[in-house]
C-alpha cells in the first residue's frame, strides 16, 4: 500500500513554515508551560497569585495568536491539508512524545498525586498543586487538589482549543454553535459552578456538583459514601441525588429521542468535550475497519455489564448496611432495577426487533445479561459479599480498572495514537445506554443525499467513531448507528453535501432499500419488490 | 457455470461485479492494469492533499473479493479475440470468458503538443499519475496547469495545497464556460484568484520545453509568452481508453459503441462506463458520459441484464455535483452556459460571492428545468421529483426550505432568493 511520500526538498513546502504571530504564539504558550514545568519541579515563586496568572494566560494567549494566524490567514473551508504528512498527526515522533508524555500525566494523576505535590495526612501542599491553591483559595475556599489541578488543565484545554477549532470550522454554524456549547458546559457546569457551589456551603460532605456529569459515565454516583453525602448534604445535596436521578431516568431518554445521543456526547459531555476540541486533530486516527469494529462491541458491553453490576452491588450493600437511609429494602431495589430492565429492554425488542443491527443486538443481550445476575445477586449474596465477590473489591477494581485506565490514561493519553474518542467508542456504558436508544428510538439520523455521492471516503476517514460512513452513503442509506456521536464533520468534509444530520419522523429513517437515485426509476422498482 | 470478465476495476465494473454477485452465482473476474483493488480516484487528490490515505480511498475492505468470490487479476489487456472469446494479458497469458464487459474508463487527453510526453508532464487520472505527482511535487518550483475544467481546478488545488505556485490556462474566456453561465463562472474565477491561483484565461498552450535531462523546464503560451515551471498538469478533458481494442472487430468510435442494452456489435460483449458511447445522445445526455455517476448506473443496468432480465440503461433526470476548492457545486436537471430559446434563467448570487443559484425554466409554461447550486447544498430527491412531476419554477420557489441540504444552523438565504424572484419574474407571467 503506498504512503504519501515525504517532501524533502527546499522548493516546495507542507506548511512548514512559520509566520511571526505564529512563532509569538508558539513561544507565549510553550513559556506559560515552562512556567508550570518549573512549579513542578517545587521552584517556590516570590508571588505566586501573580506567576500562575501569567503562566495560564499565556497559555491560552499563545492558542489565541497561533490558531488566528493559522487559520485566519486562509479562506473559510475546510483545511485538513497535510494531517497525514505531519509528525504530530499522523502517528510520528511528536505524536508519540505527545502520548507518553500524556499517558505518564495520568498515571501519576491518578494513582501517585503526591508527585505533583498533593500534601499527604493534612500537610501544605508542594509542586505543581501548591502553584494552584491561590487560584483555589479564590474559586472553592480550600488549598487545591490533583483534581482541582486537572479540571483547570482541561477547562483551559476546552476553551483555548476550542477557539482554534471555531476557526478552523468557522465556515459551519453547526461546529460553532455546537463548540461553544461543550466550551460552556465545561466552563460553567464542570469547573465554575461547582467550585462556587462548594465554597458557598463549606459545611457540606463532598459530592458531585456537576450536574451534566450523569451515572453512568459517573460511576461513583451510587456509590455507598456518595450516597450518604448526598442524603446529608442539605438541599444542595437532595437536589443533586433528584436532578441525578431525573437525568438519568427523564431528561435524558427524551433529549435522546428527539436529537440523538449528540446531545449529550458532543454538545455537553466533559470527555466529548476534550475530545472534540483539543483531540480534533486527531479524529482521522480512529481504525474503521469491520474487525475493529467487532472489538468495540466487545469491549464497550463488557464494560456496560461491569458498570452496572458494580452500581447494582454496591446500591445493594449500601441498602443492606444502611437501611435507615434508605427509602427501599434491597429486595425491593433489585426487583425495581429487575422489572425496569425487562420491561425496557422488552418493549424496545417488541416494538423496534425489525430495527436491531448488531450492536443493538449486543446491547440487548447486555441488558439480559444484567437482568440475570441482577437476581443471582440477590439470591446469592450476603450484605457486602456480592456473589461470592466483595462489592467494595468489585468497585476498587471498576474505578481502577474503567474510571482511571481505560477513561483516563488510554482514553486521553493515546488520542495521537488511536484517535480522539477511544474511551467514547470502546469504553463509555453511557455511550452503549445512549447508543441503543439512538438505534431504536429516536429522531436522529444522518441522511444521505440521493445518489450524489461519490465513494471518495472523507466522511470515513474523519469520523472519530471509526463507523464507516461511506458504506452507507455510497447505497443512498442513512446512518442510523449507535455510536454516531453527531459531531456533524463527516457532513462538513463530504465535497460533494451528501451527509446532512436530522432529526424528523422515524418513519423510513432506517432505510436499508436500494436506493439508487438517478437511475430508472423502473429499474428501482425492480430491486426492490425482488 | 457462466464466466463474465470484467477489463476494469473502476466504478462501472465494481457496480456491475457487485450487482451480478447479489443475484447469481456466474464466475466473476475483474481484470486491472492499474491497481489490484478497487479505489475511488475521485479521492487520489485527498491522499495527495495529506486528508487521507490511499487505503482509505478504497471503499471494500481487501478480503471483501474473496468472500462475495470476485476474482481479481492485476495485469494489463492487450488484445481481446472476440472470435476465440479470450482475452491476451501483458504476460502473454491468456484468458476466455462466456460475456465480456469493457469498462476501461478513460485517457487524459493529449492534443499532439511538442512536449507533451516529458518527465514532469502528466495528466490527473489514475493511480500512477498520482505517484508521479507526487515524484515530481518536491522539486517543483512553479506548476502549469492545462485546461479549465474540473480536473483542472483539483490539480490547482493539490498543488496550491503545498504551497507550489500555479499558473493556470484556461482556453475559454471563462472558467469551465462551456458548462457554467457567466455569472457562476465569473464567480469561480474570483475564488480561483483568492487562492492565489495565477489564472490566465484564454491562453493556451503551444509548446512544452525540455531540460537536457528531458525534464520540463517551461512552457510556451499563444501569447507567446514563456514560463519557467517544474511540472506541466494535462487536464484538457478525456477520452475513452480503447486503443487496445483497434484490432478486436469491436465497433469502436470515439468510445466503444453501444446500444441502450449497452452491448456492442459482437454478441456477448459490453461496454459500461467512461468508454462506451450511445449511438446518440440519451434524452439530452451526451453519447459519451465520463461522470462517476453514470458509470455506476450502467453497472447496475447491465448487471440486471447479465443476470437474466434485460434491462436498458435508462438513465434518470440528469445530476451532477463537483468542488471548486472551497466552493460545492451540485446541479440536478439541465440548466446550459446560454439560456435556450424558450427558458428563462433566474440567478440569484449572495454578497459574499461564494454562493449562488440559477434556475432554468421554460418562458411560457413555467416548468422547471433545472438548477446550479453552489455554496447551498439541495436535496436530490426533492428535485428528482420536481422533474418527474414537472412543477414549476413557482412551485419550487415556494419549497426552497424543502430543498436545503444545507447542515442545521447555516444561514437560510431563502427570504432573499424568493424576494429577488419576486422582483424579476412575478408578472411576467403571461397567462
Amino acid at each position: 500500500m503506498s504512503k504519501s511520500a515525504k517532501n524533502i526538498s527546499l522548493a516546495s513546502h507542507q506548511d512548514n513554515e512559520l509566520n511571526t504571530i505564529q512563532k509569538l504564539g508558539l513561544t507565549l504558550g510553550f513559556i506559560g508551560l515552562f512556567i508550570m514545568t518549573l512549579a513542578f519541579f517545587n521552584v517556590n515563586f516570590p508571588n505566586k497569585t501573580v506567576w500562575f496568572t501569567i503562566s495560564i494566560s499565556s497559555i491560552l494567549i499563545g492558542i489565541v495568536m497561533y490558531a488566528r494566524s493559522t487559520y485566519l490567514s486562509r479562506p473559510e473551508g475546510i483545511s485538513n491539508n497535510g494531517l497525514f504528512h505531519k509528525s504530530l498527526t499522523n502517528r510520528g515522533i511528536l505524536a508519540y512524545m505527545i502520548g507518553i508524555l500524556l499517558t505518564s500525566f495520568y498515571v501519576v494523576l491518578y494513582w501517585f498525586p503526591t508527585y505533583l505535590g498533593l500534601g499527604e495526612n493534612g500537610a501544605a501542599n508542594s509542586g505543581i498543586v501548591g502553584f494552584f491553591d491561590p487560584f483555589s483559595y479564590f474559586l472553592n475556599g480550600h488549598a487545591a487538589s490533583e483534581w482541582f489541578v486537572y479540571g483547570t488543565f482541561y477547562t483551559v484545554a476546552i476553551l483555548g482549543l476550542g477557539y482554534k477549532f471555531i476557526l478552523k470550522y468557522r465556515h459551519n454554524k453547526y461546529q460553532l454553535v455546537r463548540t461553544i456549547s461543550v466550551m460552556f458546559f465545561q466552563l460553567g457546569f464542570a469547573f465554575l459552578i461547582p467550585e462556587i457551589l462548594s465554597k458557598l456551603n463549606p459545611e457540606l460532605p463532598y459530592f458531585a456538583k456537576d450536574l451534566k456529569n450523569m451515572w453512568p459515565l459517573n460511576y461513583y454516583f451510587f456509590e455507598d459514601w456518595h450516597l450518604t453525602n448526598m442524603i446529608q448534604g442539605g438541599n444542595l445535596g437532595m437536589f443533586m441525588l433528584i436532578f441525578g436521578v431525573a437525568m438519568i431516568f427523564i431528561i435524558s431518554p427524551i433529549l435522546t429521542y428527539f436529537y440523538g445521543k449528540r446531545w449529550y456526547c458532543s454538545w455537553v459531555c466533559g470527555c466529548g468535550g476534550l475530545a472534540e476540541t483539543a483531540g480534533d486533530p486527531f479524529r482521522h486516527l480512529s481504525n474503521s475497519t469491520e474487525k475493529v469494529w467487532k472489538v468495540e462491541r466487545w469491549m464497550i458491553h463488557s464494560v456496560l455489564v461491569f458498570s452496572f453490576i458494580t452500581t447494582i452491588a454496591v446500591i445493594f450493600t449500601f441498602l443492606s448496611n444502611n437501611p435507615e437511609l434508605s427509602f427501599i429494602t434491597r429486595n425491593q431495589f433489585i426487583y425495581g432495577i429487575v422489572a425496569f430492565l425487562v420491561l425496557f429492554t422488552g418493549t424496545l425488542f417488541y416494538f423496534k426487533r425489525q430495527d436491531l443491527d448488531a450492536d443493538a443486538k449486543y446491547t440487548m443481550l447486555s441488558l439480559v445479561a444484567i437482568i440475570i445476575i441482577a437476581i443471582a445477586i440477590n439470591f446469592f449474596s450476603g450484605n457486602q459479599n456480592i456473589l461470592f465477590v466483595d462489592s467494595y473489591a468489585l468497585r476498587k477494581w471498576y474505578g481502577f480498572a474503567i474510571g482511571a485506565a481505560f477513561s483516563g490514561v488510554v482514553g486521553v493519553g493515546f488520542y495521537p495514537l488511536l484517535g480522539n474518542r477511544v474511551w467514547c467508542r470502546f469504553g463509555c456504558p453511557m455511550a452503549a445506554i445512549l447508543g441503543l436508544q439512538q438505534r431504536l428510538f429516536s429522531k436522529f439520523r444522518i441522511t444521505t443525499n440521493g445518489g450524489q455521492c461519490i465513494s471518495c471516503g472523507n466522511c470515513t476517514t474523519h469520523c472519530e467513531m471509526g463507523i464507516d460512513v461511506r458504506s452507507y452513503a455510497q447505497k443512498g442509506e442513512n446512518i442510523v448507528r449507535s455510536s454516531c456521536v453527531g459531531c456533524g464533520i463527516c457532513a462538513a468534509v463530504c465535497p460533494r453535501g451528501v451527509l446532512k444530520l436530522e432529526n424528523g419522523s422515524e418513519e423510513g429513517r432506517i432505510n436499508s432499500n436500494e436506493i439508487l437515485l438517478g437511475n430508472d426509476v423502473n429499474l428501482m422498482d425492480l430491486l426492490n419488490n425482488k | 457455470m457462466e464466466h463474465i470478465v470484467i477489463i476494469g476495476n473502476g466504478i462501472s465494473g465494481v457496480t456491475l461485479a457487485r450487482h451480478i454477485r447479489k443475484q447469481s452465482d456466474s464466475k466473476i473476474t475483474i481484470i486491472s492494469s492499474e491497481t489490484e483493488f478497487f479505489f475511488s480516484r475521485t479521492a487520489l487528490m485527498y491522499v495527495f492533499m495529506g486528508h487521507m490515505k490511499f487505503e482509505h480511498t478504497q471503499p471494500y475492505e481487501n478480503d471483501f473479493w474473496k468472500k462475495n468470490n470476485i476474482n481479481l487479476i492485476h495485469k494489463r489487456v492487450t488484445e481481446v479475440l472476440a472470435k476465440e472469446k479470450s482475452l491476451l494479458l501483458g504476460d502473454n497469458s491468456s484468458i476466455s470468458f462466456d460475456k465480456l464487459v469493457i469498462a476501461t474508463g478513460s485517457t487524459p487527453n493529449k492534443f499532439g503538443w511538442p512536449g507533451q510526453d516529458l518527465q514532469g508532464v502528466t495528466g490527473l487520472y489514475d493511480k500512477q499519475d498520482l505517484e508521479a505527482l507526487e515524484k515530481w511535487a518536491p522539486t517543483t518550483k512553479r506548476a502549469v496547469i492545462v485546461g479549465g475544467g474540473l480536473i483542472g481546478i483539483e490539480l490547482a488545488e493539490m498543488l496550491r495545497s503545498r504551497n507550489i505556485p500555479v499558473t493556470f490556462l484556461v482556453r475559454e474566456k471563462s472558467f469551465w464556460s462551456g458548462v457554467l453561465p457567466f455569472g457562476e463562472s465569473q464567480m469561480i474565477n474570483r475564488h480561483i484568484l483568492e487562492h492565489h491561483i495565477d489564472l490566465r484565461l484564454e491562453t493556451n498552450l503551444v509548446e512544452i520545453l525540455s531540460d537536457e535531462n528531458g525534464h520540463v523546464k517551461a512552457i510556451i503560451t499563444d501569447k507567446n509568452e514563456t514560463i519557467e515551471c517544474e511540472l506541466v498538469g494535462l487536464t484538457a478533458g478525456v477520452s475513452p481508453n480503447v486503443s487496445f481494442l483497434k484490432n478486436s472487430g469491436i465497433e469502436l468510435g470515439r468510445g466503444v459503441k453501444v446500444n441502450r442494452f449497452l452491448e456492442t456489435n459482437i454478441k456477448g460483449i459490453y461496454a459500461i462506463g467512461d468508454c462506451a458511447e450511445q449511438h446518440e445522445g440519451i434524452d439530452l445526455r451526451r453519447p459519451i458520459e465520463a461522470v462517476w455517476y453514470t458509470g455506476r448506473m450502467m453497472g447496475e443496468a447491465l448487471a440486471q441484464t447479465l443476470t437474466g432480465k434485460p434491462t436498458q440503461y435508462n438513465p434518470g433526470h440528469w445530476f451532477n455535483s463537483a468542488k471548486f476548492l472551497d466552493i460545492e457545486y451540485q446541479t440536478y436537471g439541465w440548466v446550459w452556459a446560454q439560456a435556450q430559446e424558450n427558458e428563462n434563467h433566474f440567478y440569484w448570487e449572495h454578497k459574499d460571492g461564494k454562493k449562488a443559484i440559477r434556475i432554468s425554466f421554460h418562458q411560457e409554461s413555467r416548468v422547471f428545468l433545472g438548477i446550479n447550486t453552489f455554496g447551498i447544498r439541495m436535496r436530490h430527491e426533492f428535485f428528482d421529483k420536481v422533474l418527474t412531476d414537472k412543477k414549476t419554477v413557482d412551485y419550487v420557489m415556494h419549497h426552497l426550505a424543502e430543498a436545503n441540504f444545507d447542515p442545521e444552523f447555516f444561514t437560510n438565504h431563502d427570504k432573499e432568493i424568493q424576494q429577488q424572484f419576486t422582483n424579476e419574474f412575478i408578472g411576467l407571467k403571461t397567462e
